[in-house]
């Protein structure tokens, strides 16, 4: 039992919808000796008003929070430091600390009772926007708040502090469910509506509540109601990418209707064997990927790119595939390289690879590198239009949208026009004007049309 | 289609292939004239032959070397172990020929030894085992443990066409309890590939054999409970389809492993441990494993029933899952 041992007072979780307390009174004064368990100070919720016991034994060294002030659940009262204190196991009666270092440092260091602060801990518990506080004191003690491995991930990937989720799992334990639930419903369980508080609390020069996070632009201030969850790192990405894109090509769009009878009545045909066989599924993307690879040969500016006051054109297809992350949360654009030796299943098979890959982190850096034209799939949400966004350098980018039942005018055996019920596909075209006129665009989609709506098994 | 029996599905299967391939012969204790103890044979030595459908004497080492020696030689025999527990007669055989032989030598054996297995009728220690895992562990085997009677007659073909010596593990209780539609044509189910028996996304049950039936019911129970189930039937357990039971741990995050076999060094446990280094990441809770204890399977019923995993059990251990 180290006597440099010290442990924290934080403001105790009273209840699920509790978020703040009140001190009304301080049992003991700093320099005062406290027993394990002791009545330590009283405080005041909305639901409750109790005592709260000591965590640990030793010396009050330092009151953070005085009488009156109302602060966050999770907040450093005080501090118990010096002879006696016995981290370990007297952290375990705090009713349920969690602050928010505590929760970033469970996930990582089960028994962290008084660990002397590290840097770790302080770089941990900074970009967690609702976090409170200060980065200097030594981290906090919190052996219970048990953080499985999954929701360590969400957590992390969401930028989100496990400590402010309700959990609803054996002792109170955040399950997977809580954190998905917490991020979906947009953090709002981790403060909910308090009108006033925030605001009067932190007149102590300590800890006590939220100091807004001070990245380096200073940001609006927070409005009540608001939520923040810090950009990840491929949101940035993203981000800059898309802006500029949009600032680099002269985006037009061209859309054309594809009739997939055809195409629909040889994908139930190959469907089983492709499954059984391969495992793979042979969607509509496939097909139009197929046949996309096959008209881009004769498309080669489609497939170029503009590289100073060059044309680019090139000898092969390196198609991306726009694959969806994290539930539409992200976005990465896998690359099959050289799409055109590839046949209807080997399409399938590197498609489905590399979709799969990309939503398990799988992908290797080279592989989501030297596209050469990109092909994006909205339409399995029922879409059938959209004007994505050209991946730079490329020149175009497919859009692939919902195949919808839809009365056709068709010829019948006599050349008599007949309305029939036929599977329509739009694709689009987006492409940059600066390289591809909307007449060679034009072209290329009558094409890849023709391809899709004559399928010929043999040839793919 | 037709509906089958899981009984009437293995015969289907076997005289399938013994009509297409003349290679496929069949041997074992009394599968001749009597049909076989459990009637899978029943006719077949009215419709191939005494040279195809053979009668062997009370030995299984035999059983397996003639197999092993015929296989090498070209042919496609299918052996019946009466009970699936004597077939440790035949270890030396499988585990140090049959097994080995396509690694030392390049031939191959494509051997497939049909065990009635799995207890549940008050049969005792002899005549109630799932002895999977054993030979799971030894390379160069295949074990199947079809669960349907689809899929009993689709991998019955599967293990005859594979050129390995497969490891067929029919389950006695299900033998006349389960029916289903079955394909009347020929058609393959392949090995090694899991198929979701119910779809769930709060856990993920891996099961195989008779178990996949006692998980059914405990699921429905969870249905009530508002915990959604996801079942997969591993229908192969070597080679095991570890990506669909991967892909379906990432999604619920919390997975029990189910089986009626022993529990230390069961196949579950090769399971469970594959789930906790490869999706580790992706777990909300410890994976938890529901097998028999590690004793001989008893003969008294009430015994039996507390040896052989039941609803109640599996309820039980769904629930403490869901409450983690």
């Amino acid at each position: 039992m180290a006597t440099t041992e010290t442990v924290d007072v934080v403001m105790p979780q009273m209840g699920v919808s509790v978020s703040e307390g009140t001190i009304t009174k301080w049992l003991k004064q700093e320099g005062e000796q406290v027993e394990a368990d002791e009545p330590l100070l009283e405080i005041s919720t909305d639901k409750v008003d109790t005592e709260v016991p000591s965590p640990g034994s030793g010396t009050l060294t330092q009151i953070f929070v005085q009488e009156g002030a109302t602060v966050d659940v999770g907040t450093k009262l005080a501090v118990i430091g010096g002879e006696g204190a016995d981290g370990a196991s007297s952290t375990d009666d705090v009713p349920e600390p969690a602050t928010a270092q505590a929760a970033a440092e469970s996930a990582a260091v089960s028994d962290a009772a008084a660990t002397p602060p590290t840097t770790d801990t302080v770089e941990e518990a900074t970009p967690a926007p609702a976090a409170a506080s200060e980065t200097t004191e030594p981290s906090s003690t919190n052996g219970k708040t048990f953080v499985s491995p999954v929701v360590a991930k969400i957590a992390s990937e969401h930028g989100v502090d496990p400590s402010q989720v309700q959990g609803t799992g054996r002792g109170g334990r955040v399950t997977k469910k809580d954190i998905l639930n917490f991020i979906e419903s947009g953090g709002k369980t981790a403060a909910p509506a308090q009108p006033e508080p925030q605001t009067q609390a932190p007149s102590a020069p300590a800890p006590a509540a939220k100091e807004a996070p001070t990245p380096a632009a200073a940001p609006a201030p927070s409005q009540p109601g608001e939520s923040f969850e810090p950009m990840t790192a491929m949101r940035k990405g993203i981000a800059e990418h898309m802006r500029g894109s949009l600032d680099t090509s002269a985006h037009v769009t061209s859309a054309i209707e594809v009739d997939m009878s055809r195409v629909s009545a040889i994908r139930a045909k190959l469907k089983k064997e492709y499954q059984q066989s391969y495992g793979v599924n042979p969607t509509y993307l496939i097909f139009v990927a197929r046949a996309a690879a096959e008209t881009l040969r004769e498309y080669p500016w489609i497939n170029g790119e503009i590289r100073g006051d060059q044309i680019v054109t090139r000898s092969y297809i390196n198609l991306g595939f726009a694959v969806e992350l994290q539930d539409g949360k992200g976005l990465i654009v896998p690359v099959v390289k050289n799409a055109e030796t590839l046949n209807l299943l080997g399409m399938a098979k590197a498609v489905t690879d590399i979709a799969q890959r990309a939503r398990d982190k799988k992908l290797l850096p080279d592989e989501v590198q030297g596209g050469t034209f990109t092909i994006t799939n909205p339409g399995g949400y029922g879409t059938f239009h959209g004007t994505p966004v050209i991946s730079q350098p490329q020149a175009a980018i497919l859009g692939t949208y919902a195949v919808v039942k839809r009365p056709w005018v068709v010829q019948d055996e006599l050349g008599e026009d007949v309305i029939a019920v036929r599977p329509i596909m739009n694709l689009t075209l987006t492409y940059d004007h600066r390289l591809v006129d909307g007449a060679l665009a034009g072209r290329f989609l009558r094409d890849l049309r023709e391809k899709l709506e004559t399928w010929d098994e043999s040839a793919y | 289609m037709a509906e089958l029996t899981y009984l009437q599905a293995i015969s289907d299967g076997l005289r399938t292939e013994m009509r297409r391939d003349k290679r496929v012969f069949v041997i074992g204790e009394d599968v001749g004239v009597y049909g076989g103890a459990f009637k899978v044979t029943l006719g077949f030595q009215e419709e191939f032959g005494h040279w195809r459908v053979m009668d062997a004497p009370l030995a299984e080492t035999a059983i397996v070397g003639a197999c092993t020696g015929a296989a090498m030689m070209g042919l496609r025999p299918v052996a019946e172990m009466q009970f699936a527990d004597f077939i440790s007669c035949a270890w030396d055989h499988l585990v140090t020929v049959a097994a080995k032989q396509r690694y030392r030598a390049g031939t191959p054996v494509p051997i497939t030894v049909r065990l009635p297995s799995g207890g549940g009728f008050s049969g005792g220690p002899f005549h109630s085992q799932n002895p999977e895992s054993s030979f799971a562990h030894i390379p160069g085997l295949k074990c199947v443990c079809p669960a349907t009677p689809e899929d009993a007659k689709g991998l019955l073909i599967s293990a005859i066409e594979d050129p390995n010596p497969v490891l067929y593990f029919e389950h006695k209780h299900l033998y006349r309890r389960i029916k289903g539609e079955v394909p009347e044509e020929r058609y393959t189910v392949p090995l090694g590939k899991a198929r979701t028996h119910r779809e769930g996304s709060d856990i993920s049950l891996i099961t195989w054999g008779a178990m996949v039936y006692t998980a059914e019911e405990a699921a429905k129970q969870l249905d009530d409970d508002g915990v959604s189930v996801e079942i997969i039937d591993l229908r192969t357990v070597m080679p095991w389809d570890k990506t669909a039971v991967l892909e379906s741990a990432r999604k619920t995050s919390k997975v029990l492993v189910l089986h009626e076999d022993t529990r230390t060094g069961g196949f579950g446990a090769e399971i469970a441990a594959t789930v906790a280094e490869e999706a580790f990441e992706d777990l909300d809770a410890p994976v938890r494993r529901i097998a028999a204890p590690d004793t001989p399977v008893p003969f008294s019923p009430p015994l039996e029933k507390a040896f052989i995993p039941q609803v109640e059990d599996v309820t039980k251990g769904l629930r403490e899952l869901a409450e983690y």
